[in-house]
């Protein structure tokens, strides 16, 4: 992976972007168990697979959504932020870079 | 004797004693199966046979021995670590060091070089002199120094460090060493083998079987074995594994990447280690320049290494010293690092009865490969935590106790 497709600057090199880790959602703090809160504080996905990540185009401070496949480092498309909140439906600003 | 060497080579019957014995089959049970036969999975093989009379063992390998990143680290031994629970540990590993090569009957290169933690800014000399009394309360030989003592013993330094780091001082370890990674692997397996232990290579364990919540077999690309102990040892792996018997960890895997020059003269005696620079560098007994730096920044199951890595070490390494423009490198490579959040391992006894686990070593699992050994193996064979890995228990996170050993990575990560 060395240019990935930024949704709102297009190709960019990946030095870049900043790696923002997983995209996960939290439980709710006041009606969650502690254990349940300490797995989701500490643990997380450590086995390899396509996941949905957060990642920074640090020159113009956007965040966005992408789905990485962390075997290959390839990804597969990038997302606008806005879709995680709609469950990210792919939309088209998405690119695939090897 | 090229005759006798070529008679040999030419001879069916190979006279001299192999490393290891080959197994053609897998018996159908064991009493402790070790996945991995890295460091680490060999270290708790011959411990258990030789302190603990459990021979009836079987370690698992799916690539080769010692192929992980048992081979592929940068070899360092240390402990000027910052916590009590660190310190003790990693300076219980350091003296078991010391006697390994005699123990082995196997020539490990054990090379005291003395170990500098360069300090570039107040806050980490502020650092330093906090490791330094944590060390000297629990007896290890660590002691902040100045940049004069730092000059004195790296005469060849370039002490602003190209004008933009100079160098202020720094934490000087004196029992800092430098062995040979493979011939561990090597003298630890071929020990096990002696005693009855079975290593098998090109073995994928590919399922672990469990029963009421207890380990009960483990299922192989050459076929199931029934055991009722598993222990883990497989470094980037282990998330994999821990899918298998459904345990959830923080354990997530970045690429850590180091790299080798050119053998020179000998120069660089001692292990210099720069944390704001990300660099750490010793000189083998061959000559080479062996280095490293920093994690991958993001999260990869690859081994590939980078250009970007080459470039950013190799300048960080001429900022240091700078007439080493003219050497080329020779070799890079990568391994998968198991990064925890406190930078501890995540050791022994796991709520699966039976599965134990020696993982969460990141960057910083070669030089306990002696003390992982000794206390997993006291693990397995008690079914009870060795006193020496309490603080690194699988629990320690849904307990909220987490270790906090980030100040003494080697390099910030």
């Amino acid at each position: 992976m060395k240019v990935m497709v930024c949704p709102l600057n297009g190709p960019r090199p990946v030095s870049e972007f900043a790696y923002g880790g997983e995209i996960r959602t939290s439980p709710n703090p006041d009606t969650c168990s502690d254990a349940e809160w300490s797995a989701y504080v500490f643990n997380r996905s450590g086995s390899p697979g396509a996941k949905y990540e957060w990642w920074c185009h640090i020159a113009s401070g956007f965040w966005f959504a992408v789905l990485r496949d962390t075997t290959r480092d390839v990804v597969v498309a990038t997302y606008p932020a806005e879709a995680v909140r709609c469950g990210l439906t792919p939309l088209p600003a998405g690119g695939a870079s090897a | 004797m090229p005759y006798r060497l070529l008679r040999f080579g030419l001879s069916r019957k190979h006279p001299e004693a192999r490393m290891f014995t080959h197994h053609d089959s897998m018996r159908t049970s064991y009493d402790v199966v070790i996945i991995g036969a890295g460091g680490h999975g060999l270290a708790a093989a011959y411990y258990l046979a030789r302190d603990h009379g459990i021979r009836n063992v079987a370690v698992l390998e799916k690539g080769y021995l010692g192929g992980g990143n048992t081979g592929r680290n940068t070899t360092i031994i240390r402990s000027n670590y910052l916590t009590s629970e660190g310190v003790k540990f990693y300076d219980e590993s350091l003296r078991l060091w010391q006697d390994l090569a005699v123990d082995f009957d196997l020539n490990l290169f054990y090379s005291k070089r003395g170990h500098y933690t360069l300090a570039h800014t107040d806050s980490a000399m502020r650092t330093m002199r906090w490791r330094a009394e944590v060390n000297k309360h629990y007896g290890v030989r660590s002691e902040a120094v100045d940049a004069a003592f730092v000059k004195q013993g790296i005469p060849t330094i370039d002490m602003s460090c190209g004008g933009h780091a100079p160098i202020l001082g720094a934490l000087f370890h004196e029992p800092g060493a430098i062995a040979r990674h493979d011939a561990v692997a090597w003298g630890y397996g071929r020990g096990a083998d002696r005693r009855g232990v079975e290593i098998h290579q090109q073995t994928e364990v590919t399922g672990i079987r469990v029963q009421g919540g207890r380990v009960v077999g483990v299922d192989t690309s050459r076929g199931s074995i029934a055991t009722p102990k598993v222990l883990c040892a497989v470094a980037g792996f282990t998330p994999r594994i821990l899918d298998m018997v459904d345990l959830h960890t923080p354990i997530y895997v970045h690429p850590l990447q180091a790299m080798v020059s050119e053998p020179v003269k000998p120069w660089l005696d001692p292990i210099i280690v720069s944390g704001s620079l990300h660099v750490y560098v010793s000189q083998t007994a061959r000559g080479e320049l062996v280095m490293g730096a920093s994690l991958d920044p993001y999260e990869l199951h690859s081994t590939r290494p980078t250009l970007d890595f080459v470039e950013g070490l190799t300048s960080h390494m001429l900022d240091m010293f700078p007439f080493l423009s003219e050497v080329k490198v020779n070799r890079q490579w990568a391994g998968l690092a198991d990064m925890t959040p406190d930078f501890a391992p995540i050791m022994g006894v796991t709520p699966v009865e039976g599965f134990f686990l020696d993982a969460g070593w990141g960057t910083w699992g070669f030089k306990a490969t002696p003390v992982c050994g000794k206390t997993m193996s006291h693990t397995v064979a008690t079914g009870r935590n060795h006193p020496l890995i309490e603080g690194f228990t699988f629990k320690r996170f849904a307990d909220y106790r987490l270790t906090g050993e980030k100040g003494a990575a080697s390099v910030g990560h």
